[in-house]
């Protein structure tokens, strides 16, 4: 194949950001995107795969609780598990969680109240086909906007994120300082993004999808993790 | 209605249920009169069956029926060049450029919401959605209106509660569903403390070969009902909650507020929309108040034709339903279609893929009756006609309200306004007042940017979203003063069309329609009717001044609690478009050195203590008579700062209305240092982290409290480069121009500086 890199963006019922994520792929010339229906056993050809944004099946039971059994899991998990890279924003970072393809759980925001709004996050590490195009310690500001964003582990886990270096984003101030007031949920460690030990399968509760666009009011900070994962495709091939 | 002691008659449990027989005490439990009794007796050729008599209750009821309000809407001007659907279809459709239109409609969910915020809210957007995609539309954005009593003090807990769960209720439904909240408008009044207002809009994108209208058509077509399984709740919604006044049985009235269930209606947005893009419906309505009833009747009554519905067909939550519970239950997310024997295959395999049922639970006629078969037996037959556009009208014999007044107050420290010593105190205290506070706790609870459209986020004079696609923007602003309509109806009405027009000019946006919510008491009072007669004539005038018809709207009546009316609130949401979104502006400063000027008049006709913030905040008080608006002088002051956007003149435009000019000043310099909260420098939107505040001198022969605080229609305050001053002049012709001062340093430093009565030049 000729084309650029391959992007499936996962459907499930009651996801919403799907349309956003396909949507931000495809502002970048040459690069290839499609829907990819819950209920498929299949992944066909793609070589990324996006678990967007949204309340899949309501978010009834608990978040991502529900969708991790789609049939199309199965096929995602086997993906990740041979190297593939697989991108988890908010709803999907849930999902993802649920699935035990990222380590922790997702509790209801400290404040008990949806909250969206602009945060200021810092690239804790470019070490990562998500970050790459990113320098260590530069602030993207980008929206989230969730119920259930608040990221707990247990001591070990937590150590273990951050031996290896699996913290990838997290909330900070104007100043680049990891503050509890720049913490919009009451995540652990002001967590807002952490990859997996073979760092290919990337969680994150903002929306780079909402920010890829000049004149929008989402800016354009997000587009630096989608070019990472182009970059990092192109560079594989 | 008279039977102040009951709750929800319908809402009894089965077992407890004596055997339904129409009667006139049954009519009249049901809310009917005996006249309109009278009158269906005669209609139906002798005593209607029970559930006969429900529908009548429902489909005549001032919610379904619009009995009083029906002869003074026509007065409103619905046509214009833009409008491709007024008023009658599920929403209007307004052509917005490039083969493009917007859907639009706002609709009340007062009454519910009072007695159950949460979803109460919830189901008002979830319906208001659904209207927009019946016609084909993609739902892109809604807004929110709101009213509460006072927050403050241990007695308006309950207001908090409202507050809180209502914001609560509306995010849930519409953060889940994907369709972003941009804006709205929430004040806190005492009046509203029994009956808060929710008045929620959606608007959808379509292009204008795919409008889809809710008629029935061809004999032997099925009906198909899409959706949720229907339940017992909401029986009775329209009738028994939302025609009547609230009292002591306030609690009792819960059974009749519906749960809404967003997830059912994300998967139903899609499915419906697949149907209507591949041509496999005749056409689709929403079931919302009176449910099956009023949809089929409608669908009937436009298509001149019959609809026979099996009532036991319809899937069922719940065992034991009777058919009139059956017809009139408000059980949420659910659609009727109308589909060809051929493609029913095809709708069942689309609804099957997004988990949805379709059930064939009827077919179209030739009989002009809406009938309703039960176990094999006819329970109802009416004329379609008879229940959705020929039901009773009423006129109140009509007088003025006893509070109006001719001349506005006496503005003066003995007539009980005396000047605040520390105006720098006056004016913290107005910053801080809920109606003026930023209301960022409220729409940081609402996802503003899902869909990626988004081109300004709340907090500004109007959203912004661009057209995927195109180089246009849409602009939407919603207005409604109810303490200065309450002074003046006739002139708040025209006020608030001139002000929501206003807000969206000063986006740099044209104001092209208006869909509009109107919340008042009980009309069969007469000073409420006499009321809503003069917002409908202000309304009409300045939409008619201003090229704006009103292509879709809701009247809301019995927004009383013992007997103690709302303000009289004419909720008007405006649509703007852009030409060339990226030609858009916001409300703060943007450079150090930038002038600050006043576009509009600056003189004691146009600006008064009535009906002000400042009025009912400092000195407590709610009197007098708001200024009229002088629509033609409105109409330049917005083309000249539209033009000036356009030109790229501006830095800033901001609609000086609430808290007068230096709440707007200082709203202009807030706005300078933060995006949604965040403070960061971001080039791109040219937005700097420091604050820019502005040395400000106002000269005028006003009393100077009242020159920066009074309120008065037709004027923006905007900012732009020195250079740029003299092309902000020929722009403006004769419109009154005033430099107030400079953007400059982080503070704001305004100062009123007495002025020669005899200089009237104001450029």
């Amino acid at each position: 194949m000729s084309a650029g890199p391959r992007f499936g963006v996962v459907v499930f019922p009651g996801s919403n950001c799907d349309g956003d994520a396909y949507h931000a792929v495809s502002t970048f010339p040459g690069v290839h995107v499609e829907y990819l229906w819950h209920k498929d056993t299949h992944l066909g050809n793609v070589e990324a795969i996006i678990l967007p944004g949204g309340f899949s099946y309501g978010d009834y039971l608990r978040c991502g609780a529900i969708a991790r059994f789609s049939p199309i899991m199965q096929a995602v998990s086997d993906f990740a598990h041979a190297g593939g890279l697989v991108i988890g924003i908010c709803n999907g970072f849930q999902i993802l969680l649920e699935a035990g393809l990222l380590p922790g759980a997702m509790l209801r925001n400290t404040g008990l109240k949806f909250v969206c709004r602009y945060v200021n996050l810092r690239v804790e590490t470019s070490a990562t086909p998500f970050t790459s195009a990113c320098r260590a310690g530069e602030i993207l500001r980008i929206v989230v906007k969730h119920n259930e964003g608040n990221y707990t582990t247990d001591p070990d886990t937590l150590a273990r994120l951050q031996r290896n270096d699996q913290i990838v984003l997290r909330y900070v101030d104007a100043h680049g300082e990891a503050t509890a007031a720049a913490n919009p949920n009451g995540a652990l460690a002001n967590i807002a993004g952490i990859c997996n030990e073979a760092r290919n399968v990337f969680g994150l509760m903002p929306h780079p999808e909402n920010s890829v666009e000049a004149g929008l009011a989402g800016g354009t900070d997000g587009r630096k993790i989608f070019q990472s994962m182009i970059d990092t495709l192109v560079r594989q091939r | 209605m008279s039977e102040s002691t009951r709750g929800n008659p319908m809402s009894e449990p089965p077992s407890s249920r004596p055997p339904r027989q129409a009667s006139l005490s049954a009519a009249i439990d049901l809310g009917l009169t005996a006249a309109e009794y009278e009158r269906i007796c005669t209609i139906q050729g002798g005593e209607p069956t029970f559930t006969e008599l429900a529908i009548y209750s429902l489909m005549w009821s001032e919610h379904c029926g619009y009995k009083h309000s029906r002869p003074l809407l026509g007065r409103l001007p619905t046509q214009g060049e833009r409008v491709l659907q007024g008023p009658g279809e599920n929403a209007g459709v307004v052509d917005v450029g490039d083969g493009w239109a917007v859907a639009m409609k706002v609709e009340s969910h007062n009454h519910p919401s009072a007695v159950e915020p949460f979803q109460g809210a919830a189901t008002g957007v979830g319906g208001i959605i659904r209207d927009i995609f019946t016609m084909g539309a993609r739902p892109i954005v809604s807004l929110d209106s709101l009213r509460f009593g006072e927050l403050d003090g241990e007695e308006n807990a309950r207001q908090r509660y409202l507050f809180e769960h209502v914001v609560a209720g509306i995010g849930f439904y519409g953060n889940c569903i994907g369709i972003p909240t941009v804006g709205g408008d929430v004040a806190f009044e005492a009046p509203y403390a029994g009956n808060c207002l929710v008045n929620a809009m959606c608007a959808g994108l379509i292009r204008h070969d795919r409008i889809l209208r809710a008629v029935a058509a061809g004999v032997g077509n099925h009906v198909v009902l899409i959706g949720s399984k229907t339940g017992r709740d909401g029986i009775g919604g329209a009738s028994v909650l939302a025609s009547q006044e609230f009292d002591e049985t306030l609690e009792e009235k819960r059974p009749s507020v519906q749960v809404g269930d967003p997830f059912t209606e994300k998967k139903l947005i899609e499915a419906c929309l697949e149907l209507q893009e591949n041509d496999l419906v005749v056409s689709m309505q929403d079931l919302g108040a009176a449910g099956l009833t009023s949809s089929a009747s409608e669908m009937a009554s436009k298509g001149n034709v019959g609809l026979d519905i099996y009532a036991d067909r319809v899937p069922l939550r719940e065992p034991g339903m009777e058919p009139w519970e059956i017809m009139i239950s408000e059980s949420q997310e659910r659609m009727l279609a109308i589909v060809a024997p051929e493609r029913l295959g095809s709708v069942q395999e689309v609804c099957a893929r997004w988990d949805l049922d379709a059930t064939v639970i009827g077919e179209v006629t030739d009989s002009g009756h809406l009938r309703v078969f039960f176990g094999g037996e006819r329970v109802a037959s009416i004329p379609a006609r008879r229940l959705a556009h020929e039901s009773p009208v009423e006129r109140t014999p009509s007088f003025p309200p006893e509070h109006l007044v001719d001349e506005p107050v006496r503005f003066s420290e003995t007539n009980g306004y005396p000047r605040p010593a520390d105006l720098n105190a006056t004016l913290l205290t107005l910053l801080a007042a809920p109606n003026i506070a930023s209301k960022r706790w409220a729409f940081e609870q609402y996802d503003y940017i899902v869909q990626a459209n988004t081109v300004q986020i709340p907090g500004s004079d109007a959203a912004v979203l661009r057209i995927k696609g195109t180089q246009r923007g849409i602009a939407f602003a919603a207005d409604g003063n109810g303490r200065r309509c309450y002074l003046d109806p006739y002139r708040g009405a025209r006020e608030a069309v001139a002000e929501a027009a206003r807000n969206v000019s000063c986006v740099g946006a044209l104001p092209v329609a208006v869909t509009d919510c109107l919340n008042f008491g009980n009309p069969e009072k007469g000073d409420i009717y006499w009321t809503f007669a003069e917002t409908i004539e202000g309304m009409s005038q300045a939409c008619e001044a201003l090229a704006t018809p009103v292509v879709s709207g809701n009247v809301s009546f019995y927004n009383e609690s013992f007997g103690q009316a709302i303000y009289p609130t004419p909720l008007v949401v405006m649509l703007g478009v852009l030409d060339d979104v990226t030609r858009n502006i916001d409300h703060s400063f943007k450079r150090e050195g930038d002038l600050v000027v006043l576009v509009g008049p600056l003189s004691e006709t146009n600006v008064a203590v009535d009906g002000s913030e400042y009025q009912k905040t400092v000195f407590g008080r709610v009197e007098g008579r708001i200024p009229d608006v002088d629509l033609d002088l409105e109409a330049r002051v917005q083309r000249t700062v539209r033009e000036a956007i356009a030109a790229g003149i501006l830095s800033s435009a901001h609609d000086c209305s609430d808290g007068g000019l230096a709440v707007t000043l200082a709203e202009c310099a807030i706005g300078s240092g933060s995006v949604g909260g965040a403070a960061f420098d971001d080039p791109e939107t040219r937005r700097p982290q420091r604050f820019l505040g502005a040395t400000i001198a106002v000269e005028t022969t006003m009393r100077d409290d009242l020159a920066l605080f009074g309120e008065g229609s037709s004027r923006i305050v905007v900012s732009l480069a020195p250079d740029q001053l003299d092309n902000l002049c020929s722009l403006a012709g004769d419109v009154p121009l005033t430099v107030l001062g400079e953007v400059t340093g982080e503070r704001l430093r305004p100062r009123v500086v007495a002025f020669p009565p005899r200089v009237t030049d104001w450029t």
